[in-house]
């Protein structure tokens, strides 16, 4: 879908009322991964909303995100108890399979690498999120299998 | 009204219901410290500075935000509220670049007076201040965030009074910053560079962009002719910013304080108000012309256009309904077009030597000179603009007693004004000197308006709207008998706004709208000194009447020199000459 269809599309599906903003851009991170600046423009002018605003609501939001995002958006806790469990050997193993740093994207633009406040797996960690989807009870290998599922395009 | 009865430091306060704690402790004399709370914007109480005490509550009070209640007993001066207070001033000071000695605001910020009021520690806690470089893109507007204590008045300021949002908070916690759109720098942006958020910045992190010392070296150099103008609200203000109090017209005093900064020649913008009320009031008969008779087609309402900040709002927020504006230039730019030409050969100074200055309450002026439009003397036509704070600056530096000087006269040729053009400077101004001379033009006869004074268009309320009969006109405004001319009048882009909605639905019942920017007109301007409240730009707008009505011409089409400068330059009003230099177009942008 083109962008400006992805934004029609949310704007039908939840209005334009000020409290569907953050569902109009959910579903455009979504489809997208990122809000891009045309992103933003397009839901400021549906929404009848300054572009400032709209950009202040999105950047107050750890998952609407304003940067370009890969396909798999990896996100490691790093609160406390993940961190004693060996958050760090964990985001070692990441960062060397990927080839890049917390906050990049590899080059192929299909993962991106980041931290998160706690998730509430605190009993199981390290724990980290693809996309939508939790791993908990990491260990550096389980993370190179787990990477190389997602390489293999699964 | 139910009313509420507490006790401030042990005294009894009988209070409306719904007031704050902040408020009852005011009725009494009282002083609480505020930072992020300000007269003209909703609540906030995010600062914390006007902490108080009350009696059995386990934690102090934000006195702006807490409603008062009955039985309440409030201390506003007890140790605990003192030592809260500092530690408050003191932590803001760490996300504040404390650069006192340098800083341009020093001296009129508030943060700075109370750390001096409360003998607060500069470094008490560790430096956390924003180390952005510093955004210098727009020639109205600076914004430093090394500065800013994030307290959102400016965000208030450009929602709710301008309902532009050109800046919104960001981020969160204390990574909260106060940002455009994806922090693109000013310039780029839907900000208007109108200066509201100037005017309430309690800290330096939004200021002018000064041009003090540009001013300073066009004046020493002994080559040039430094020509300066000053508009009709700087006169109702500059006092403010001297030590005067606010509602005092000074313009001799303004005068002489120009002459002695060494101007060659000073001049008034008020004459180019009288000039554009005879382009804008002809330009407005001809649209009716047009219309009523049918044979052209003309866009109505017609909007006036003396307001730089609402010029760049309408080409961002409507640029659907530019054929609406009057194709005058503002006055300011009418005075540098005809200052390098008209003036210049009248002189025999040689327009390559002339500096054009002008002296405004108004920081988006700064921009307006800057627009690619404005070289039609074949120089850029202003090249300087100064606020009233900037003057005001100048005449410190230069060591004048401004209060003590004694009364000087403007220079003639381009000097001469009448009262119509004095009120251009409060909302509701414009309006009513256009209709003291059209209605003159059309009929033969003066406004049926006891002593000139058009009280319809007065006032500070948001959209005003009135109409005025046409009748018993003269033979040649045939066409116009017994029509209704129907006027609007909006301040503050948000009412602008409105007025704007109903245009581009084709609902506007209006023949002729006048919009200023500023909550108040040009005399609440961006420029103007600071502190502004609602009680302060009602002074101001009182002397400005006050102004008019001491003026022994009132009507721009009496003043002389106007009707000198037709008679030998421009021929008359929308002449072939006037086009060249008096009339502009505009440039739709988009809404970034």
């Amino acid at each position: 879908m083109m962008l400006n269809e992805i934004v029609s599309t949310a704007v039908k599906k939840f209005g334009v009322g000020r409290e569907q903003l953050l569902p109009v851009l959910q579903y455009v991170v979504s489809q997208e991964k990122w809000l891009s600046e045309d992103a933003l423009l397009g839901v400021a002018r549906a929404f009848d909303m300054s572009a400032a605003e709209v950009y202040g609501v999105a950047s107050f939001y750890s998952f609407l995100d304003t940067k370009p995002r890969g396909d798999y958006v990896i996100r490691v806790c790093r609160t406390v108890s993940c961190d004693m469990a060996g958050k760090e050997a964990i985001m070692e193993a990441l960062e060397k399979t990927l080839h890049i740093s917390v906050g990049e994207t590899t080059a192929d633009r299909k993962f991106t690498l980041l931290e998160t406040n706690c998730m509430g797996w605190c009993a199981e960690g390290p724990a980290m999120l693809v996309n939508d989807y939790v791993y908990t009870g990491l260990t550096p290998e389980k993370v190179v299998d787990i990477l190389q599922g997602y390489m293999a395009g699964a | 009204m139910e009313t509420i009865t507490l006790t401030i430091n042990d005294i009894a306060v009988e209070i409306d219901k719904g007031a704050t704690i902040l408020d009852a402790a005011k009725k009494i004399g009282i002083r609480i410290p505020t930072l992020c709370h300000h007269d003209d914007l909703c609540a906030a109480g995010n600062c914390r500075v006007c902490v108080v005490e009350q009696k059995g509550a386990r934690t102090l009070q934000a006195s702006c935000v807490v409603p008062a209640a009955e039985g309440m007993q409030i201390y506003t001066n007890s140790r605990k509220v003192r030592e809260a207070r500092k530690t408050v001033i003191e932590l803001l000071l760490s996300e504040h670049a404390g650069e006192c000695t340098s800083c341009y605001k020093s001296g009129n910020c508030e943060l700075q007076g109370l750390a001096q009021e409360y003998l607060a520690c500069g470094d008490a806690f560790i430096d956390i201040s924003d180390k952005s470089p510093i955004d210098i893109s727009s020639p109205s507007i600076i914004k430093d965030d090394s500065k800013c204590i994030r307290c959102l008045r400016c965000v208030r300021t450009c929602a709710e009074l301008q309902g532009v949002s050109a800046l919104w908070s960001t981020h969160k916690g204390n990574k909260t910053k106060v940002e455009t759109f994806l922090n693109k720098p000013m310039h780029y942006v839907v900000c208007t560079n109108c200066g509201q958020c100037v005017n309430r910045c309690p800290t330096g992190a939004l200021t002018e962009r000064n041009y003090i010392e540009e001013v300073w070296r066009a004046i020493d150099d002994p080559e040039k002719h430094v020509v300066v103008q000053t508009a009709p609200a700087v006169r109702v203000g500059l006092g403010e910013a001297l030590g005067m109090g606010s509602g005092g017209v000074v313009t001799g005093k303004m005068v002489s304080a120009l002459k002695r900064l060494g101007f060659d020649s000073v001049l008034d913008t008020d004459f180019t108000a009288d000039l554009t009320i005879m382009e804008e009031g002809t330009e407005l008969l001809a649209r009716l012309k047009s219309a009523l008779q049918g044979r052209k087609s003309a866009t109505f309402p017609m909007m006036t256009s003396c307001s730089p900040g609402w010029i760049k709002f309408i080409e961002h927020e409507f640029p659907s309904l530019l054929d609406n504006l009057s194709t005058c230039k503002s006055p300011q730019q009418m005075f540098g077009a005809l200052a390098k030409t008209y003036y210049a050969e009248k002189i025999g100074v040689d327009p390559a030597k002339m500096v054009s200055v002008s002296v405004m309450p108004c920081t988006a002026k700064k921009f307006e000179a800057n627009r690619p439009e404005m070289y039609s003397s074949g120089f850029k036509d202003v090249d300087y603009v100064l606020t009233t704070r900037e003057l005001a600056h100048m005449i410190r530096q230069a060591g004048l007693n401004f209060a003590d000087l004694e009364d000087g006269k403007f220079d003639s040729i381009m000097g001469e004004s009448t009262g119509a053009a004095v009120i251009f400077g409060a909302t509701g101004g414009v309006m009513e000197a256009a209709l003291r001379t059209a209605y003159e033009i059309v009929t033969g006869r003066e406004v049926p308006f006891k002593n000139l004074n058009i009280e319809p268009v007065r006032g500070m309320e948001g959209v005003k709207a009135a109409g005025i009969k046409v009748e018993n006109v003269k033979d040649e405004w045939k066409f116009l008998e017994g029509a209704e001319l129907k006027v609007a009048v909006a301040h503050g882009l948000v009412n602008a706004r409105k007025v704007m909605q109903e245009a581009e639905k084709g609902m506007s019942p209006y023949h002729f709208v006048e919009i200023m920017a500023c909550p108040g007109g040009c005399i609440g301007g961006g420029g103007q000194p600071i502190p502004t409240s609602p009680a302060i730009r009602l002074k101001r707008a009182e002397a400005i009447y006050e102004a008019d009505e001491a003026l022994p011409l009132r009507k721009s089409h009496e003043n002389p020199e106007i009707a000198a400068i037709y008679r030998e330059f421009l021929g008359e009003p929308l002449g072939h000459k006037s086009h060249e230099l008096l009339h502009t177009h505009y440039t739709p942008r988009n809404r970034t």
